[in-house]
């Protein structure tokens, strides 16, 4: 365990030393703080518009750094050989990849917070915001997290074995279709042909389906957080084991496919 | 019981995007390195030292054949304990520095923090680095990267160090250095297995060496054994020469090439270099050194290797205490 704690703390320690991320947090808080003017613009609701654009900004950002910092986890390192060194250390290829991984969560866990406790400020500094808004951040960023700790998973997959332009490619194209995943469910019901509703079912279950840490019942948790809505906390657990789940078998993916690399 | 055993050894890889073909890049190699022994691993560029050398560290999966280092398998995590590896034109990240390298590269063996640190700071010392302790790697040359890949292979007091061209990318001071760390861990019985272009410095710190050419196996041995050795002569130079010494000196040696204001001659035999002693002491002229000429391992290389006779032809053996001596 604690060489995945050393790799984990590297990995850490080289994403807070990368420009990428100053320049991503830096833009995720001018976007909170910009919302103070957005909220003027709508008597009765600045708070609302307030957590709506901090929350998507947290996502937005964060989804940002874990694809673009994501991608060149693995890759990076095989490019600069530094893995040479590594691997010659007493670890298994697995202990690299989950400290690769669990490294990068790192990053996000902070980054998330920082971006959280702006818009925190922000709600603050705009007043009137009821208790429940500030509670209700809390559920909302824990599901956000899953989401973003989901698409660093896809992005370090990729990451074992294409480059990181390639990586990036698949990655978005993941987290897009995962957004859209129950709309996979819907073409699979109303396909023409049983062989197209088949395949829709199938890409239904296989592909990563980020939607679930975005909806709860009708609305959307940014949504619930910004009109203070009650949370319901079984569907956040349900949706935090599945976030467990799809992370598990996408790094146990990765593992597979750098365990099998020769490193020529 | 051999520390290094290795038996049929054989790499394809899959060249051609189209219609994959495989390309052998060693081919059937066993040999065998005992505890304590300098082994040097020799080869032109494309011979397969690298890839064996991968293939040992497991960064390569082997086509065929077995490799066990300290009698455990190449992939055994547990072995890697007790080995170091200085991979070829080593790259770290370059935006830590040498100490922080050092304490990450420590922490994956468990190395704990009070006696980590100590290794960290000695190391450092020892691979001429203390002054640069705290500098990020990207403002370091290449013979400084070597160096903390020295470093770096040596902080869990390795039993057998793979170095992969430790000597590439350093200056003469770097080399002198470099091999002044394997003679150091000769000494402590460490076993050192290391590929190098600078034959040279092969010479003069390995007890045998394999020659490996187109994957395969030239020849392995005792350095001595595989060069023959036999002293083909002896090159005399002399200073202070007056006509009179000079045409003694011709009648005895044949040609006389001069060098600025000293001469330089070859005799076949002991008794021509007693014979010419003794006219250089009569004539008043000085002598600057004698040396034996022999073949060296380069000669070996292009004879063997390149199939072409070395444009230097065999060399002097260099004076008392250099490279070469032991041979």
């Amino acid at each position: 365990m604690f060489r995945v704690l050393a790799i984990a703390g590297n990995t850490f320690r080289e994403s807070i030393r990368d420009r990428i991320l100053y320049n991503l947090i830096l833009f995720a808080l001018v976007m909170i703080l910009s919302s103070i003017a957005l909220g003027q613009l709508t008597l009765g609701y600045e708070i609302k518009v307030i957590v709506d654009l901090g929350l998507s900004a947290i996502s937005i950002f964060g989804t940002l750094i874990a694809i673009f910092i994501g991608i060149g986890l693995v890759y990076k390192e095989l490019e600069r050989r530094t893995v040479y060194a590594l691997l010659a250390k007493p670890i298994s290829r697995g202990q690299f990849i989950l400290g690769k991984y669990v490294g990068l969560l790192l990053t996000l866990l902070v980054n998330v917070a920082i971006m959280t406790a702006g818009l925190a400020l922000t709600m603050l500094y705009q007043g009137g915001a009821e208790p429940r808004s500030y509670l209700n951040l809390l559920p909302a960023v824990y599901l956000i997290f899953w989401s973003l700790a989901l698409t660093t998973a896809m992005a370090l997959v990729f990451s074992t074995f294409s480059s990181p332009a390639l990586s990036a490619l698949f990655t978005f194209f993941l987290w897009v279709s995962g957004h859209f995943n129950y709309d996979l469910l819907e073409f699979s019901r109303t396909a023409q042909s049983a062989a197209a509703g088949g395949l829709f079912k199938v890409l239904y279950y296989i592909l990563p389906n980020l939607s679930n840490f975005k909806i709860l019942d009708s609305r959307n948790i940014i949504q619930s957080a910004a009109y203070a809505d009650p949370i319901d906390a079984a569907a956040i657990g349900w949706a935090g084991l599945y976030g467990l789940v799809c992370c598990t078998a996408l790094v146990a993916l990765a593992v597979a496919i750098f365990s099998r690399r020769d490193f020529k | 019981m051999f520390v290094i055993e290795i038996e049929n050894l054989t790499k394809d890889f899959q060249a051609g995007f189209w219609r994959k073909r495989p390309v052998r890049a060693v081919d059937n190699l066993s040999l065998t390195v005992g505890r304590g022994e300098v082994f040097g691993f020799l080869g032109p560029n494309g011979a397969g030292k690298t890839t064996t050398l991968k293939i040992l560290m497991n960064l390569i999966r082997r086509t065929s054949g077995s490799a066990r280092i300290l009698g455990e398998p190449v992939d055994s995590v547990a072995m890697r304990r007790r080995i170091g590896f200085l991979p070829e034109n080593p790259y770290f990240y370059d935006y830590l520095t040498p100490r922080e390298i050092l304490t990450y590269m420590g922490r994956l063996f468990g190395i704990p923090g009070a006696e980590l640190r100590g290794k960290v700071e000695s190391l450092l010392e020892r691979v001429g680095l203390a002054h640069a302790a705290n500098v990020q790697l990207r403002k370091f040359s290449k013979g400084m990267v070597q160096r903390i890949g020295i470093a770096q292979a040596l902080i869990n007091d390795p039993e057998v160090v793979f170095l992969d061209e430790p000597m590439s990318g350093l200056d003469p001071l770097g080399r002198r250095e470099v091999r002044q760390v394997i003679e150091s861990l000769r000494s402590r019985d460490v076993t050192v297995f290391f590929s190098s272009h600078i034959l040279p410095d092969v010479e003069a710190l390995c007890d045998r060496v394999a020659i490996l050419n187109k994957g395969r196996l030239q020849e392995s041995g005792p350095l001595h054994e595989i060069l023959k050795v036999r002293i083909e002569g002896h090159e005399v130079i002399l200073g202070r020469v007056e006509p009179g010494l000079r045409a003694e000196l011709e009648a005895l040696c044949g040609e006389i090439r001069p060098l600025g204001d000293r001469v330089q001659l070859r005799v076949r035999t002991q008794d021509q270099v007693g014979a010419l002693l003794a006219a250089v002491s009569r004539g008043g002229g000085e002598l600057i050194s004698v040396n034996p000429i022999r073949h060296s391992l380069e000669d070996y290389f292009f004879r063997e290797v390149s199939g072409q006779p070395s444009p230097d032809g065999p060399v002097r053996e260099p004076g008392k205490g250099a490279p070469g001596a032991r041979v």
